[in-house]
């Protein structure tokens, strides 16, 4: 069956004679959906050179098979006919044919056409306007909701398992320790190396020793962490609650009366921000051990002169404050993660939009934190 | 089932020594019967008796741990993937909870088997989707997604779904599951006009009573206990003639007769 043969030998013939006052559309052959019908235009052209029918009927008998892209066409014929003032006769039909058009007219279609004219500019302008501060206002409850929850848990009163939580304290810490090695380890080469080739030039390869250190611990320990989690966890934050909502155990809990906030968010929220700054002096650490190798290996800068150089460059307070954006960064990203996986909305398609845009809020959130971190420690002296 | 049908030689489906397993778990053994052509056929029996289980096996899904599903005579489970492939695409599968796709709208739901299996165009694709949706009274929701309509809403254009490729053999899960009496009956009707005027052969899984009676032509009732099919045949002459309990029990709604007054007895009737 090439396509080739299939459009000059058709399985199925139509004929029409548009002077008779009594039109009769004879079909004959096989009418299936890959017989490639003929298109309902022709037949409607047929029908309008008619001019002094009245009525259209139709002789089936040489109709072999048939099947629901029969009926389109013979809706479609109807539908041209009576648009021409035709009176349709669908007794020549077959029965079954007849049934599945009554069944199709039994509930008349309903009109159910949304939108219509473009909204003016000021109108658009308006309307995002307002789905902005919607935004804004639900991230402020989440953020309260949250609190309140965060608050009872200190109170001892927070409705959770102690096992949700340290199976989240295990996935966001321990597990994570891997793809963090990995990372850090690196980002700690590429500091060495980016700043031996420029200190190299007057010397002072050495110096690449300090940067490493400050940079990991100041920057770049608690900021790789923190993308880490966000794609890793924040996501899966998002992911596990959007599904939850889904799947109506979101509220399910809230009709029994268990705050999802402190039963689901809490346990999430708490893991991630508890292992965010230890994940993070990992990080300076095996970051310091990836620049160390550099300096050794290929700088030539003995492993003594190294350690002291490090030793001496940061003290407790970069370490320090870099801890303290990891505390802010773990909150942050555990806010995107809940927020988003909470507002998700009930379908697979929105589930994967929440998790997207919990990865997207809590990289955002991270480096503005960051920045006005840097710019409030610069300014107080820290 | 009209007289020139029972010239065919093979039955639609034949179900040969079926025995169904989770791994050393016995779900159902050796089950036999046969489902003529353009009949509607029902898997009955109590919750967790192994319902859907059967039809999951009869359509592809899960592989018998013994036995054969035959199609017009043809092995299924004995094809190769390709020709098992082929023999899938003629069935058309109501699933549960419907199934539908979330992220697509209804029309795009019903086109995407149209797009795949068919050469036809969008425009026709298109026309296709919106006449089966108006073959289940849902006319104009073309655009509307899943998530949009109600679940008996859900339920038919699932149905719809299920016939876009005008397929041989319907087979429903649980089709009046979480509909209202009303939309259940509808469904019956619908499922009948269905099978009546496109000729298709219908298998159902359910377990409710009013649809069993009203739509059945044949039925199996499947037995937790002793694992195994207890009786076969009309489900109307089943009541009047069964003499097995349990059958008894499960088609009088556990041992009321049919009719009487209920006495809010319980007699002895464990699904």
């Amino acid at each position: 069956m090439t396509p080739g043969s299939a459009v000059s030998v058709s399985p199925w013939a139509w004929d029409l004679d548009p002077s008779a006052d009594d039109m009769v559309l004879r079909l004959s052959g096989s009418w299936r959906m890959q017989d490639h019908l003929p298109s309902p235009t022709e037949v409607e052209t047929e029908l309008t050179r008619a001019s002094s029918a009245r009525r259209l009927t139709f002789d089936t008998r040489g109709v072999t098979a048939w099947d629901t892209g029969f009926l389109v066409f013979v809706l479609n014929v109807r539908a041209a006919a009576t648009s021409l003032g035709l009176t349709v006769d669908r007794s020549g039909l077959p029965e079954g044919v007849r049934k599945l058009l009554d069944l199709a007219a039994a509930v008349p279609e309903r009109d159910t056409k949304r939108g219509g004219a473009r909204p003016s500019f000021l109108a658009r302008l308006g309307a995002s306007t307002m789905s902005a501060l919607a935004g804004a206002r639900a991230m402020i409850s989440f953020i309260g909701e949250s609190s309140i929850a965060l608050a009872h848990a200190v109170a001892g009163r927070a409705r959770f398992r102690r096992v949700d939580l340290l199976l989240n304290i295990q996935e966001a810490g321990a597990n994570a320790l891997g793809i963090v090695s990995l990372i850090s380890f690196l980002i700690g080469l590429i500091l060495a190396f980016v700043g031996a080739i420029q200190l190299r030039q007057f010397g002072a390869q050495i110096y690449s020793a300090d940067l490493v250190a400050i940079g990991m611990a100041r920057e770049m320990g608690a900021m790789m962490a923190a993308i880490i989690m966000a794609g890793r966890t924040g996501a899966a934050f998002a992911a596990q609650l959007g599904t939850m909502r889904v799947n109506e155990e979101i509220d399910a809990l809230t009709t029994m009366g268990i705050s999802p906030f402190e039963f689901l968010v809490l346990p999430r929220m708490l893991g991630l921000i508890l292992m965010m700054p230890l994940l993070t002096i990992y990080a300076d650490l095996v970051g310091i051990l990836g620049g160390a190798v550099v300096g050794v290996g290929m700088l030539k800068v003995g492993i003594v002169p190294y350690w002291n150089h490090t030793w001496n460059a940061a003290s407790l307070a970069d370490f320090a404050a870099g801890m303290i954006k990891s505390v802010v960064f773990g909150i942050l990203i555990a806010i995107a993660g809940c927020m988003r996986g909470m507002q998700s909305g009930r379908s697979s398609a929105a589930v994967g939009l929440a998790a997207t845009s919990a990865v997207v809020t809590a990289i955002v959130f991270v480096i503005v934190s960051d920045a006005i971190l840097t710019v409030v420690y610069d300014a107080i002296g820290f | 089932m009209t007289p020139s049908d029972s010239n065919q030689a093979a039955p639609r489906i034949r179900v040969v020594d079926v025995t169904m397993a989770y791994g050393d778990f016995v779900i159902q053994r050796d089950l036999n019967f046969d489902v003529a052509r353009g009949e509607i056929f029902i898997i009955m029996g109590g919750s967790g008796c192994g319902k859907s289980t059967l039809l999951r096996h009869m359509i592809g899904l899960l592989r018998p741990a013994k036995g054969d599903v035959r199609y017009d005579g043809a092995s299924f489970w004995g094809a190769d993937d390709d020709e098992r492939q082929r023999m899938v695409r003629r069935f058309g599968v109501l699933y549960q909870s419907g199934a539908l796709w979330s992220s697509m709208t209804l029309a795009e739901n019903i086109g995407l088997p149209l797009g795949e299996f068919t050469d036809l165009q969008a425009a026709q694709i298109r026309e296709l989707a919106a006449l089966k949706l108006s073959l289940v009274g849902l006319g104009g929701f073309e655009d509307f997604y899943p998530s949009e309509i109600s679940g008996g809403m859900q339920k038919r254009a699932g149905l719809a779904r299920a016939m876009a490729l005008d397929p041989d053999i319907l087979f429903l899960d649980e089709p009046s599951a979480g509909l209202d009496p009303v939309s259940s009956r509808l469904l019956d009707d619908l499922i009948l006009e269905l099978r009546d005027s496109l000729n298709c052969t219908v298998v159902a899984v359910t377990h409710e009573l009013a649809s069993i009676f009203t739509i059945a032509d044949d039925s199996v009732y499947l037995d937790a206990q002793t694992r195994t099919m207890l009786a076969q045949g009309d489900p109307k002459k089943l009541l009047a003639e069964s003499k097995d309990p349990k059958v008894h029990a499960f088609l009088t709604r556990g041992g009321q007769e049919a009719g009487a007054v209920p006495t809010g007895r319980r007699a002895g009737a464990k699904a």
